[in-house]
């Protein structure tokens, strides 16, 4: 009877994988696909590779997104960083207000804050272009930051600040040389949350972007409703991308369970000295 | 005195955030009420109820059915990830720890692939032209039309989403104090009892949470429903199909009504949900 059932568990498991990564697999066959034909192998070919090298519409989108990807989750970082500490720091009434105004972004339809967005930056003539895509990203970034180093300032002992100004810190000189450090994990949490989330992103930059620039998402999204050629240098592109991000996914893994390893030595080493 | 200056001095660092919040996050959402409810005549400006007239329209209700689209075709993506989602929690938080981390980071993998790609995965595979009606060719049967169904767009929210499902009742139930079950097992429940009566119940805030970050993102979907949904357009779709033809008043008022939504979904939902971190987990 219990076979039975870890039987049925590991099949239950099997297929809902099966179900997450067979497109995924799809996609990345047909990439190597000589035919055009979406459904047809006529052979294993890396033209879609080299087309999607020399594809500069593509080459140029990848800049675009992986510049406003940097600087928006850098602006954010700084920004909600400096944030989450004021916030922390505030009185009740304020603190409530600031901290709903932030989740708004967050709760809302991306459809909502984007067109919203739109209507703002055509209300002040900021013109539309990759100013405008930057100050939409960081407006959907800066929330996350704040809500990654908020637990971590309240996790830190808050007589702590006070004493680096007793010790004769400028406030500065303290939230540089103590809030900071005992806040790290929760700043770098936030950042590559912003980094990934801009990257991500369609539909805020969709309403966003104007005429004249593209990011990643919106290249592919123009080559999936109307350019049927692109399609197949858009399968290259998704096995290129699926690699990319399960490299960096392995990499800030590791660094993180190598982190609690770390942390739970130093909590067994106190412990042993005390 | 001294303290209450320092006080002053730290919250001062939130300055920056404060006034970028004021103009990006609180103003967008002013001038979509005031859009919404105003309309231009000539030089001047006239308050006007006329858009929200149009949506609720009893007479002619393509805007009302179209958001009723909406809700039940989200309501269902939403059940059919719970009824699926749900099972791979509890079957993910049982096993050993050493294989749990690597499960779960396998779960995570395909939401980093960009959403766009995801569906359009699903198009290759769904197209009557595609991969699985050629398959079936073969067999003798079909070409079966699924794409541009409403069944596509459930589809393809259930597999964009499911990850979304799994991962809150698993952290939920994961977290769960196993001498509860011990105890329900001593009073002489067997598990269908102690999963009906403890842990099913114990589990209700990672279900709301996961019920929310399903249901949201499902209604107001319109690269689903426009990928693999034809012409099936939700709520979605229209507010982008009004800004994009310039009928801000008509697609501000349709953007507020969405908003209002969420929000009462929020209060209702919010009061189950308390100890949900805000990345829902994404990054383990």
């Amino acid at each position: 009877m219990k076979k039975l059932i870890s039987a049925c568990k590991g099949a239950y498991s099997a297929i809902i994988f099966l179900f997450l990564y067979l497109p995924i697999v799809v996609l990345i066959v047909l990439s190597f696909n000589e035919s055009s034909s979406r459904a047809v192998w006529g052979g294993f070919s890396l033209k879609w590779y080299t087309a999607l090298l020399e594809n500069s519409s593509i080459r140029d989108a990848l800049v675009n997104t992986l510049f406003i990807a940097a600087a928006s989750a850098a602006i954010a970082t700084v920004v909600g960083t400096a944030a989450a500490i004021g916030i922390n720091s505030m009185r009740r009434l304020p603190q409530t207000l600031i901290t709903n105004l932030t989740y708004i972004p967050v709760t809302n339809a991306d459809i909502v804050t984007g067109v919203s967005l739109m209507v703002l930056f055509m209300f002040l003539s900021i013109p539309f272009g990759r100013v405008s895509l930057l100050l939409a990203h960081v407006t959907f970034n800066i929330p996350y930051v704040i809500l990654s180093v908020m637990p971590k300032l309240h996790q830190m002992n808050k007589h702590s600040y006070e004493a680096a100004l007793d010790l004769g810190c400028t406030p500065l000189g303290a939230i540089i040389k103590v809030v900071i450090p005992e806040i790290m994990p929760g700043i770098i949490t936030g950042a590559i949350l912003a980094f990934t989330l801009s990257i991500d992103d369609f539909v805020i930059s969709f309403f966003t972007k104007g005429d004249g620039i593209n990011t990643l998402s919106t290249v592919i999204y123009t080559a999936i409703t109307k350019g049927t050629k692109l399609k197949n240098q858009i399968n290259a592109l998704s096995a290129v991308m699926f690699i990319v991000v399960l490299a960096l996914l392995i990499v800030v893994n590791v660094r993180a369970s190598k982190d609690a390893r770390e942390r739970e030595r130093a909590a067994r080493n106190r412990a042993r000295h005390r | 005195m001294g303290r209450l200056k320092k006080k002053f001095r730290l919250s001062f660092v939130a300055l920056p955030y404060t006034v970028y919040a004021l103009i990006f996050i609180l103003a967008p959402m002013v001038l979509i009420v005031v859009y919404s409810l105003c309309y231009q005549q000539g030089g001047g400006w006239e308050l006007t109820l006329k858009y929200f007239e149009k949506f609720f329209d009893l007479s002619n209700p393509m805007y009302l059915r179209s958001l009723w689209d909406s809700v039940w075709i989200a309501a269902l993506s939403t059940i059919v990830c719970l009824i699926l989602g749900y099972p791979m929690a509890y079957i993910l938080s049982k096993m050993r720890p050493s294989v749990r981390g690597m499960v779960s980071f396998l779960f995570v993998l395909p939401m980093w692939m960009n959403f766009l790609l995801r569906t359009f995965a699903w198009m290759t595979l769904l197209e009557n032209t595609g991969v699985i009606n050629t398959l079936l060719g073969h067999i003798g049967v079909g070409p079966v039309q699924f794409m541009y169904t409403k069944g596509a767009i459930v589809f393809g929210n259930v597999y964009n989403f499911l990850p979304f499902m799994i991962l809150p009742i698993y952290n939920t139930i994961v977290k769960l104090d196993g001498m509860y079950l011990e105890a329900a097992g001593d009073l002489g429940a067997n598990f269908s009892a102690t999963f009906r009566r403890v842990i099913f119940p114990l589990s209700l805030p990672g279900v709301v949470s996961g019920v929310t970050m399903t249901f949201v993102p499902a209604v107001t979907t319109f690269i689903v429903s426009r990928l693999l949904g034809g012409k099936n357009a939700l709520i979605g779709d229209l507010i982008e199909r009004e800004f994009a033809t310039g009928n801000w008043g008509f697609g501000s008022a349709m953007s507020v009504i969405i908003m209002v939504m969420i929000l009462l979904m929020m209060g209702v939902m919010g009061r189950y949900e308390k100890e949900q971190s805000a990345s829902g987990g994404l990054l383990m």
